[in-house]
């Protein structure tokens, strides 16, 4: 039972790794050759899927497989970028919550709850409002928006590994915090902390879509998926593929990504680790 | 007023002079004291033991000496601990003594030790903050430290924790309280998690290690068997304060408070079981045990 449910779990996590690979295999492709390049209009409007044009052309005649191509490296981009800069952000509260005077910690949680209460996206169109679009700040509002949420689980994760003995053993020789943090805190909460940012950047790759489907994300003519979802939307009876081609392309990353992450779960779970090793 | 403990407590240059201790949950009126005024010393190779049921303070007493106190209590009193003041005190004076003039041994070494870091590195982490060792040398004490505890095959430093025994991983605990070499060793309930018989070689070790460098003993068990064996004089606590004290053969011979009277009939209460099962149990082995060992 157990080693079906173990098999299963890897099953899990190969088949999100191989999703996600799929993706990132494009994206590279993408850096170096393109059927055609993103401003080349010679294809007609609207062309259906052809020998010349896989998936047919935009309604200014551009080659949609181009544009899904080069919408894989915006999408891993953002993805990264904002799980990059929650992390930072986040894990730095959260780890100085776990450590400080109660009454700090209560009022950075408290904060936190208010800040969770806000949506991901609302946060981020805020943010976004502010400044022109670009793709920089879609995954700085994103990154900045989903800060709180690991914040929270830093914070929850680091107090007990804080007030663990192995910890208390840790100072009764004389190690600092930050020497403790580096040691002992940081790497015991890596592993549930990796599951977490593996959902969040799912999030973060809807997110994008989101915001660009709204016409607040990277602007043409390097359009993510979402922007190529909106764009086709006019005309999604005349020419469907060019609706449904980035919305599966959607699908495939962010399934991937929750994949790993329920993968990693089972890897991060230390009574199953214990039963491995024993 | 630590000038008058020190003063007072000069004459033998102590390890340890623990001042009417209090440790206390909560702040102002609500504050629930769960130590009273604790005071004792330990000089250099002396062995005091703290006996109590759990929740008599034993622990919070040793940990208050050396501002490990868990978040939300806090300690009253006076604690001077090679000469300086632990009460009270800032995390940076009190860290150079944690290691050199204090050593811990916990009593659940699964816990105490990191579950994700090789032993190897956690007994090389107090080694390299306090004796500055790297490298090659740092290698070489890391297995001196494994030898020491008797853990001689020196692939166990590669081991993780989950895969020691726990007799194993109290002896890896051991070698890490005693790499920054500390003058004052405090094992609190070091083998309570242990079965007997390891229990017995674990004792059996840190009474030798003990003996070798001459080392203060703060030990604390619930134990009146172990301590009597591990130490020479003896707090006894109860709901946070000392109600009795003296050198383990008083106490046994003698107990003056109803509570150590009873931890004494306890204890003598085994013993007689043991002895009356070797007796009635085979009455031809106890002979032939006798004549072997006749003149033992």
């Amino acid at each position: 039972m157990s080693r079906r449910r173990s098999w299963s779990r890897r099953a899990t996590l190969r088949l999100g790794l191989a999703l996600v690979g799929i993706v990132v295999l494009v994206a590279l492709v993408s850096l170096v050759w393109l059927p055609y390049a993103l401003d080349d209009t010679s294809g007609g409007r609207l062309s259906a899927p052809s020998a010349e044009h896989l998936l047919g052309t935009d309604k200014l005649g551009r080659d949609l497989l181009s544009q899904l191509m080069v919408g894989a490296r915006i999408a891993l981009l953002v993805g990264i970028g904002s799980v990059v800069i929650a992390t930072i952000i986040g894990v730095t509260i959260g780890l100085i919550a776990a450590f400080a005077a109660p009454w700090l910690d209560d009022s950075i949680s408290a904060l936190l709850d208010v800040a969770i209460a806000f949506p991901v996206l609302l946060t981020a169109m805020l943010i976004v409002a502010l400044q022109p679009p670009s793709l920089g700040s879609a995954i700085l509002a994103i990154g900045l928006g989903m800060s709180a949420v690991i914040a929270r689980i830093a914070r929850i994760l680091a107090k007990r590994v804080v007030g663990s003995q192995y910890v208390t053993a840790a100072r009764t020789s004389g190690t600092r915090t930050l020497g403790i943090v580096r040691r002992h805190v940081l790497p015991n909460i890596a592993p549930t902390l990796a599951v977490t940012l593996a959902l969040q950047f799912g999030a973060a790759v809807l997110a994008e879509a989101s915001l660009s489907y709204l016409g607040l994300g990277a602007p043409p003519p390097n359009a993510s998926w979402g922007r190529l979802l909106q764009e086709a939307q006019g005309t999604v009876l005349e020419a469907p593929v060019g609706a449904i081609a980035p919305g599966i392309a959607l699908v495939v990353l962010v399934l991937g990504v929750n994949f790993v992450a329920d993968g990693l779960r089972d890897a991060a779970d230390p009574t199953r680790r214990r039963r491995r090793s024993a | 007023m630590s000038v008058q403990v020190g003063e007072r407590e000069s004459a033998g240059a102590p390890l340890l002079s623990v001042d009417g201790l209090t440790v206390s949950a909560g702040d102002g009126a609500e504050a629930a004291e769960l130590v009273r005024g604790i005071s004792f010393s330990i000089a250099a190779g002396e062995r005091v033991g703290l006996i109590g049921e759990s929740g008599s303070g034993k622990s919070l007493t040793a940990l208050a000496i050396a501002g490990l106190l868990p978040a939300g209590l806090t300690a009253g009193g006076s604690a001077l601990l090679g000469g300086v003041e632990t009460i009270g005190a800032s995390e940076a004076e009190l860290r150079p003594l944690r290691g050199p003039a204090i050593g811990f041994v916990f009593q659940e070494p699964l816990t105490a030790l990191d579950p994700l870091m090789r032993v190897g590195k956690q007994i090389a982490e107090p080694l390299r903050r306090h004796r500055r060792l790297r490298g090659a040398e740092l290698d070489r004490a890391v297995a001196e430290s494994l030898a020491e505890v008797r853990l001689e095959d020196p692939r166990l430093a590669r081991a993780y924790p989950h895969e020691l025994s726990g007799g194993q991983r109290q002896r890896i605990a051991i070698a890490i309280a005693l790499a920054a070499r500390p003058k004052l060793l405090v094992a609190d309930e070091p083998t309570t998690a242990l079965d007997v018989t390891v229990q017995a070689e674990v004792l059996g070790l840190l009474d030798r290690l003990v003996a070798e460098r001459g080392m203060g003993l703060l030990f604390i068990s619930h134990d009146l068997a172990v301590v009597a064996q591990q130490t020479s004089r003896v707090l006894v606590l109860r709901g946070g304060e000392a109600v009795e004290r003296g050198t383990v053969a008083d106490l046994v011979r003698a107990p003056q408070h109803p509570y150590t009277a009873q931890l004494v009939a306890h204890a003598r209460a085994l013993d007689a079981a043991l002895d009356g099962a070797a007796d009635g149990g085979s009455a031809a082995e106890d002979d032939r045990g006798r004549d072997a060992g006749g003149d033992a």
